[in-house]
């Protein structure tokens, strides 16, 4: 047994680092410290930023302009960025529709759409939630109906997450209701231009409108924008959903959080002493230390077995419920240690760029719409009741 | 033992239950949100018309209550309908401060206080003080004919919509409230909404010159006249919190009916009607903390700041439970500014950082139980 890093895998390390220190701007890192909602240009700049230094699609091969990295390497380098208070790199194209498009894509959509997500040309989003399908999302009922060369498309999808940036949604679709639930679902790939496609954004409990609903009304889509064959849907969108639970453990995210919680602690009195020396307080931000490092060594565990060529199993459900946990521990903590400044709501202030003056310290303005938002991290990508059933089911046998 | 409400006070709770059943719907309260001093004047000429400033008061003073069971009855229905209209500052906090503190002059007030005329708003805390009323760094100098203040107050809830505010400063004589005229020249107000709706503001004092008389007690009875503001002011967060949690395990409970998932309501799988009990046991033991700390409102000051530890504790714990688990259970709707689960969730959440959260009385329940022990050993 050895827990330390190779020298390899050191000096990639000291490597990012100094690539972070001159490539993340300050504006931009202050604004993820400070838990600010960017903008879309935001994500594009630091998209453009990866791409440049060819360190965008850390989980692609290297044919398709991947890094060809291992799962060791990747985690380093999101833990590093997530240290840095860089922007999280939008997901969708890229660790989502990506992986599946590699595997069940015909030659033709990879060639498309695959330098397009690289590139910035395209912004992807998901389409896979209905208002009756959450949890149980084999039950969708958005309707796809094959005439001549198209499919016609009629139906809703709700959290979208930023699906008003979008060019294009990846949907999950009905194409036989005849047949068991899973059995009749297709992958599709829909322009968000496309006429009878409209976009509501949804507006959350921390006043930021992240999500949104996606409606078809007629939709006509090609028929060369199905990935793989119809009806197999499911299977790809299973295979997705392990892709999206890399790096599902957040480990980077909340060590991150902690170096910012404990620096608000420095500067948050109690008492006519920093926060930190209050009992109470510094037991609450000891146990979550102490938490977040076992955590950060069962993610290693898993790691070093996916790099060893093991897949992640339903393990990764357990990383999702104890990562999300921990973090919403800290945003917990956060939203305490500013005290009365966890009540005052400039919405505007939260803004990138925006002028509108907060109340109180700077940190102060996001802490509890933060706490709020979190609440997301044990409800989507599978609910945590949801993941504890994959484990009672694949692990425990039950 | 009776754990009825008198008759006068059920009388009240179903009156004011029912109005607001039929004048505070999501869109009232989006009216009195977004007004720009975050309260609706209809709506606070009605609570006084209702009787339900008057019965914050004693009798002494112009009131027909004033207890603590008096204070929890019209809280909880407030905290039921989430409502926003700053009736714990003005009500419960300032008119205890008059009451206990106030010159005869300034206890006049009172009368136009209950009829809905006058709201007098406390601003005590401090950007440093976090949760302690005696941290002021707000000074009081003596001048001919009276004082000059200078300080920032932060964070005042109702403060936007305040005639009059009630201010701490130390000066020579140490720690000193002072009644001033929220307009008054050299009061500066910058006003902004709470994430739970309620309106607040900082408020900076600037050379604001005062005649003698707008000072509210001898400064020794200061504390103590602070401290049983605070423990009024928390029977009614405890109470409000009460009626937030009734409200969303209400809408939980009834989602969990409706809502299907792989084909039967999510109400019939075994794990979530564990957590919703749970939800529910911790819900009742909130509601036995808040009897706790009313019924001991006007015991001698260590019990009853014992009492409002305990509550302010205990109901915060659950209070968060509350809030987390009604959200998880729902789902994403739970977290859509829409629907109304979330206006208790954060209203719930924003209680604990009134008047102390879990930690702080905590940390004051401790050291009441290590006095009270060292007391046992010495006798």
């Amino acid at each position: 047994m050895d827990l330390n890093y190779s020298a390899d895998e050191l000096a990639f390390r000291d490597e990012v680092r100094s690539f972070l220190k001159e490539n993340l701007s300050q504006t931009l890192s202050e604004k993820v410290r400070l838990g600010k909602r960017l903008s879309k240009a935001d994500h594009e700049e630091w998209h453009a930023t990866l791409n440049r230094q060819g360190w965008l699609a850390i989980n692609w091969p290297e044919e398709y302009g991947g890094t060809g990295w291992n799962a060791v390497y990747r985690h380093i380098f999101e833990e590093e960025l997530c240290l840095a208070h860089a922007p999280r790199t939008m997901p969708f194209g890229l660790f989502m529709l990506a992986p599946v498009l590699l595997k069940f894509g015909s030659k033709v959509q990879k060639d498309h759409f695959l330098p397009r997500i690289l590139d910035g040309t395209d912004w992807w989003c998901q389409g896979y939630s209905e208002p009756q399908a959450g949890s149980d999302l084999a039950s969708l009922k958005t309707r796809a109906v094959r005439d001549g060369e198209h499919y016609v498309v009629n139906g809703q999808k709700t959290w979208t997450t930023l699906g008003q940036h979008a060019d294009w949604i990846f949907c999950l679709v009905r194409t036989d209701p005849e047949v068991k639930a899973q059995e009749g679902i297709s992958f599709l790939l829909i322009d968000m231009k496309t006429p009878g496609v409209t976009v509501r954004p949804i507006t959350l409990i921390d006043g930021g409108q992240e999500v949104n609903e996606v409606f078809f009304e007629d939709v006509r889509v090609s028929v060369a924008n199905l990935v793989g064959e119809e009806n197999k849907g499911w299977t790809y969108a299973k295979y997705l959903l392990t892709h999206e639970r890399t790096n599902i453990a957040g480990v980077g995210f909340s060590t991150a959080a902690l170096v910012h919680l404990k620096d608000v602690c420095a500067k948050q009195m109690s008492g006519g002493k920093p926060l930190l020396d209050n009992p109470y307080f510094a037991a609450r931000v000891a146990q979550i230390e102490i938490d977040l490092m076992a955590m950060a060594t069962t993610n290693l565990r898993m790691i070093a077995k996916a790099a060893a060529g093991q897949a992640p199993g339903a393990e990764s459900s357990m990383l999702k419920i104890k990562g999300t946990e921990i973090r919403q521990a800290i945003n917990d903590l956060t939203r305490r240690a500013v005290g009365r400044y966890a009540m005052p709501f400039v919405s505007e202030a939260l803004d990138s760029g925006a002028n509108a003056q907060g109340v109180g310290p700077d940190y102060a303005a996001a802490a509890s719409p933060s706490y709020f938002n979190n609440r997301k991290l044990s409800i989507f990508g599978g609910s945590n009741e949801i993941q504890r059933n994959i484990i009672s089911k694949a692990i425990l046998g039950l | 033992m009776d754990f009825n409400h008198s008759d006068e006070r059920r009388m009240l709770q179903d009156t004011l239950h029912r109005y607001l059943s039929d004048n505070y719907d999501a869109s009232q309260r989006a009216n009195s949100v977004g007004h720009a001093q975050g309260f609706s004047e209809e709506i606070w000429n009605d609570f006084a018309e209702l009787g339900v400033i008057r019965v914050l008061f004693a009798e002494e003073h112009g009131g027909f209550g004033g207890s603590g069971f008096d204070i929890a009855v019209v809280f909880e229905e407030l905290g039921r309908f989430a409502c926003v209209e700053p009736l714990m500052a003005s009500g419960v906090m300032a008119g205890r401060l008059l009451s206990e503190l106030g010159t005869e002059e300034q206890k006049a007030l009172i009368g136009d206080v209950i009829d809905g005329k006058l709201k007098i708003v406390p601003a005590l805390e401090e950007p440093q003080s976090r949760y302690d009323l005696d941290v002021v760094e707000t000074t009081a100098e003596r001048v001919e004919d009276g004082y000059r203040l200078n300080g920032t107050k932060s964070v005042v809830i109702g403060g936007p919509s305040a005639d009059k505010l009630i201010v701490s400063a130390r000066g020579a004589d140490g720690l000193q409230l002072f009644m001033i005229d929220a307009d008054a020249s050299g009061v500066e107000r910058y006003s902004y909404p709470n994430l739970d709706g309620y309106h607040a503001s900082d408020i900076a004092l600037v050379n604001v010159a005062l005649p003698a008389s707008a000072c509210l007690g001898a400064s020794e009875a200061v504390l103590s006249g602070l401290e049983a503001a605070r423990a009024a002011g928390v029977t009614a967060l405890c109470a409000e919190a009460v009626g937030a949690m009734e409200a969303a395990k209400d809408l939980t409970v009834e989602y969990l009916r409706v809502r299907t998932q792989f084909g039967r309501a999510l109400g019939k799988f075994l794990a979530l009607q564990h957590r919703m009990s749970t939800v529910l046991i911790e819900i009742e033991q909130a509601r036995s903390a808040l009897i706790n700390v009313a019924g001991h409102l006007s015991a001698e000051p260590f019990q009853r700041d014992k009492h409002v530890s305990a509550a302010k504790n205990l109901i915060g714990r659950v209070a968060q439970l509350v809030c987390e688990e009604t959200i998880q259970l729902h789902g994403g709707i739970g977290m859509t500014e829409e629907y109304a689960l979330g206006h208790y969730a954060k209203r719930l959440m924003m209680i604990d950082h009134q008047l102390g959260d879990v930690d702080y009385h905590l940390e004051r329940f401790v050291g009441a139980m290590q006095r009270e022990s060292a007391r046992e050993a010495m006798s």
